[in-house]
């Protein structure tokens, strides 16, 4: 009862907080040089005055920007995020479309990254000062310092080109046809490549803060109370250390996870992924305001609501942390 | 003692055991060569100092050694016709738990906070594969009525966080016993209790103890518990155990120099006859107030703690203000308030002609170098990246004194308190505690104050060390005249250096007068439970000689 009033009260709080980051997105993105009218009035090859004109009247541009601003926030308010000037579509529509193909692959990334990460981490900190500790030690520094891109682009270039064991493009063979479980393995295959690279980073940090957290928890009075009673090493590592060294890998994971939309736009773009990361990034270049507003709304959402999800999973690992 | 001498064969033989340290340690061995027996029946008390090896030897025992960098070199520890010395890990697991149970000094962190109490005592049922489900449930009740928790069955569904620390001791002791281990190793399992749940923890392992028939390793530093609770008595030195033998007789009549130093510092209950002090109130608290307020946020609820109501006292020129309680009594706050580190809500702390609750910012900064504080933590007190010249000059310097003169008064306060010159450019992780807590002081003397408020600044220290620290605040005050403010637990250190005592409880002073009169007179319920929980204060400390040697422990 008590954590069902306060997820309420969280979820109204963050009605307010969205809101707030709806308004300073607004001003943010129009504050940015360049003009979506000239830009499509420019790629239409007419860019002459009363042509960008029009299409300001089009897409309400000419109005007073504190109009614009009421118009669109009563929109999200109802949650029409607009309509965009450029793909012709409803925002909603192209966010909606796209928003599958993202979570397939963040949320692969993600599942990978804390399970290898946490594997890894506690293998590192039970073999610590031993070759195998050294080797997960470098290989995580060694992820976590290369950019995401360069091995998005190794892996391409040896699984993909080199080796032609993986495909390196897109999310489905073109023009293949498949359906059913083919498809399924089909997206499986293309999905190996981009979430493995995206997954690294994270599974590097998630190995260093494991590992971390475990040698801190082992140095604890309570493992020695373990100890003592003559419990078997295994048993204390798994019951007694891993599960209070978690706690900071949740606090991560629920960062990782706010990104889960947001996050994929740089392995989206090498790998030609369809997600919503392209979307962003072509109507960043295209100043497609509503649709890039509409990203950036799905994305805040998405992290203040997995900020609550942290908080209530934070209660159920630890007893100590009460929902007030 | 008698029962030991009833003919009970020893249950646990240590024989010349040596246990090295890692290379580069202050010495090669952690003990050396130690010898001693425990019997059924009887408490044995290891005690020493800091660094003594008590604690290594109890590990050992366990075979709880911190592998691979401490082992044990040489001897064997027999138990039950086997060396744990040459006990495979597994073998050794076996006993841990079953046979021998350990409890430890920190109750509040040698519980795991994510596992209820129930799990964890039942855990030991399951480490050596036990009892039926229900069975350890219905046991794991019994144990926790038996250590005399209250509501058993509701407490085993709890975690630790809901316990108070003795109660959590109390817990540790449940699981320790679970098995009815032949032997107790319990490594200062009072240390970090406040003194009156101490004396029940301490009648709750004299009183297991002699259901069970165990023996009992007790690891201590404080003779007040060996007085209260020990059959035989082992100091150890420097990993050495320089004496052995019944407690009465090293009590009373202790042999070797270093038992005789040891017993020499501990502090008399016996308060002293001590002059009234004339003159007027140097320092005059009326009526202080303060309560911490967690502010009511959005959707949360505020949360009040009172941590002093209605506090008055006076502190007259020369005097020794004793502010005693136990931890959560808001003795710390009220210092806090009078050195104005903390705001008060109301009332008045006069000095002289001033105010001090009334002053704010620009105004209160000149008038702050009249009280000045010794803090209880030598370690985190001190700035590491600081030399100790110019913590001590610090303070001078930010009134306006110049570099020059402020850093040749730092000296000359460093040689006041009894460190050489070199001192003060050093660092101070290169001071022992007592040093530090002697870097403390000076840094506080910088100033001139007239008011020393000193916040338990010896309970973190070896006893040998505590007593010079006391010595020395004495010396000084008594050489330049101050008044202090002395807040401690400790009540046989108030009963030494204080001319009045205010005992406080849940922020109000319950009892205020004169410290002879508290002492032998106590008005108040809560003085009297106060005293009567001290332990060993049925214990006469012998006057014992010294010899010359008081070089050596030079803090």
């Amino acid at each position: 009862m008590q954590k069902l009033s306060f997820i309420a009260k969280r979820l109204v709080k963050a009605v307010f907080v969205l809101l707030a980051i709806v308004v300073l997105n607004f001003f943010l993105i129009r504050a940015a040089p360049g003009d979506p009218a000239q830009v499509m009035a420019g790629e239409a090859g007419a860019a002459d005055e009363i042509f960008i004109a029009q299409l300001r009247e089009q897409f309400g541009l000419d109005r007073p920007l504190h109009e614009q601003l009421l118009i669109y926030v009563g929109g999200i308010v109802t949650l029409d995020m607009g309509y965009s000037y450029r793909q012709q579509q409803p925002v909603a529509d192209l966010i909606f479309d796209r928003l599958p193909a993202t979570l397939i692959l963040t949320g692969t990334a993600f599942v990978i990254s804390i399970l290898l990460g946490v594997l890894l981490g506690a293998l590192a900190a039970a073999r610590v000062g031993k070759w195998t500790d050294s080797l997960i030690t470098v290989v995580a520094l060694v992820f976590y310092a290369t950019p995401l891109f360069w091995i998005a682009l190794m892996a391409i270039l040896l699984f993909s080109v080199q080796l032609g064991w993986l495909p390196g493009f897109g999310m489905e063979s073109v023009g293949a046809g498949y359906s059913g479980f083919q498809r399924v393995l089909d997206v499986l295959q293309h999905l190996v490549l981009p979430a493995t690279t995206l997954g690294l980073f994270f599974m590097a940090i998630y190995a260093r803060l494991t590992r971390a957290s475990m040698l801190e928890v082992m140095d604890m009075d309570f493992v020695k109370t373990a100890r003592a009673k003559g419990l078997p090493p295994g048993r204390i590592t798994r019951v007694h250390v891993l599960r209070n060294a978690i706690l900071p890998v949740i606090t991560l994971a629920g960062i990782q996870a706010g990104q889960l939309v947001g996050g994929a736009v740089l392995t989206e773009t090498v790998f030609a992924w369809p997600g919503i990361g392209r979307l962003m990034f072509d109507a960043l270049l295209q100043r497609d305001y509503n649709l890039l507003l509409g990203v950036f709304f799905v994305s805040s959402a998405m992290v203040i609501l997995f900020n609550l999800v942290t908080d209530v999973v934070y209660t159920l690992v630890d007893p100590r942390i009460e929902l007030k | 003692m008698s029962k030991a001498a009833m003919g009970d064969a020893p249950l646990l033989q240590v024989e010349d055991l040596s246990i090295s340290l890692p290379p580069g340690a202050e010495r090669p061995l952690a003990v050396e060569k130690i010898s001693f027996e425990l019997a059924r029946n009887e408490i044995l008390c290891v005690v020493g100092e800091s660094g003594s090896g008590k604690s290594m030897s109890a590990n050992a025992i366990m075979g709880l050694l911190p592998r691979p960098h401490v082992h044990p070199v040489a001897g064997a520890i027999r138990f039950e016709g086997r060396d744990l010395l040459q006990l495979s890990e597994v073998e050794l697991r076996d006993l841990r738990g079953s046979r021998i149970g350990m409890i430890f000094q920190e109750p509040m962190t040698a519980l795991n906070p994510l596992m209820r109490i129930g799990e964890q005592i039942s855990e030991v049922f399951d480490a050596h594969g036990l009892l039926t489900k229900r069975e350890r449930k219905a046991r794991v009740v019994e144990l926790l009525r038996e250590v005399g928790l209250p509501d058993p069955e509701t407490l085993g569904e709890s975690y630790p966080f809901r316990l108070s620390g003795g109660q959590r001791q109390r817990v540790m002791i449940a699981m320790a016993l679970a098995l009815e281990p032949a032997i107790l190793i319990a490594d200062e399992p009072t240390t970090a209790l406040d003194v009156t749940t101490q004396a029940q923890i301490l009648q709750l392992i004299k009183s297991l103890q002699e259901r069970h028939h165990m023996a009992v390793m007790f690891i201590t530093h404080d003779f007040g518990v060996v007085a209260e609770i020990a059959d035989r008595v082992a100091v150890m030195q420097f990993g050495k155990i320089v004496e052995m033998g019944p407690a009465r007789k090293v009590l009373n009549d202790p042999q070797h120099d270093y038992t005789r130093r040891l017993i020499a510092a501990v502090p008399h209950f016996e308060p002293p006859d001590r002059r009234s002090l004339e003159g007027p109130p140097l320092l005059s608290v009326k009526s202080l107030e303060k309560t911490y307020v967690t502010e009511r946020g959005l959707f949360t609820a505020g949360r009040r703690v009172p941590a002093a109501q209605a506090v008055s006292f006076d502190i007259k020129k020369g005097e020794t203000l004793g502010l005693v309680g136990e931890s959560g009594s808001g003795k710390s706050t009220v210092g806090r308030c009078i050195v104005r580190l903390l705001e008060s809500d109301s009332g008045e702390i006069r000095f002289g002609e001033i105010d001090l609750a009334r002053l704010k910012g620009r105004a209160l900064r000149p008038h702050r170098r009249h009280v000045q504080m010794i803090f209880q933590d030598p370690y985190a007190s001190l700035n590491p990246r600081s030399k100790v010249g110019t913590i001590v000059a610090e303070g001078p310097m930010a009134h306006g004194t110049d570099r020059a003169t402020a850093m040749a008064r730092a000296a000359e306060l460093l040689r006041l308190v009894g460190l050489d010159a070199t001192a003060a450019e050093r660092f101070p992780h290169e001071f022992s505690g007592g040093q530090r807590q002697r870097i403390g002081i000076a840094r506080a003397l910088a100033l001139d104050p007239e008011l020393l408020v000193a916040d338990e600044p010896v309970s973190a220290l070896d006893v040998s060390v505590q007593a010079q620290v006391l010595e020395l605040l004495a010396e000084i005050k008594q050489r330049l005249q101050l008044s202090m403010l002395f807040i401690t637990h400790d009540l046989r250190v108030a009963a030494q250096i204080c001319d009045n005592i205010a005992v406080m409880k849940l922020g109000r002073i319950v009892e205020y007068g004169p410290t002879r009169r508290v002492f032998k007179d106590p008005q108040h319920s809560y003085t009297r439970e106060l005293l009567s929980a001290v332990p060993g204060r049925h214990w006469s400390i012998p006057e014992v000689s010294v010899e010359a040697e008081r070089q050596a422990v030079r803090s």
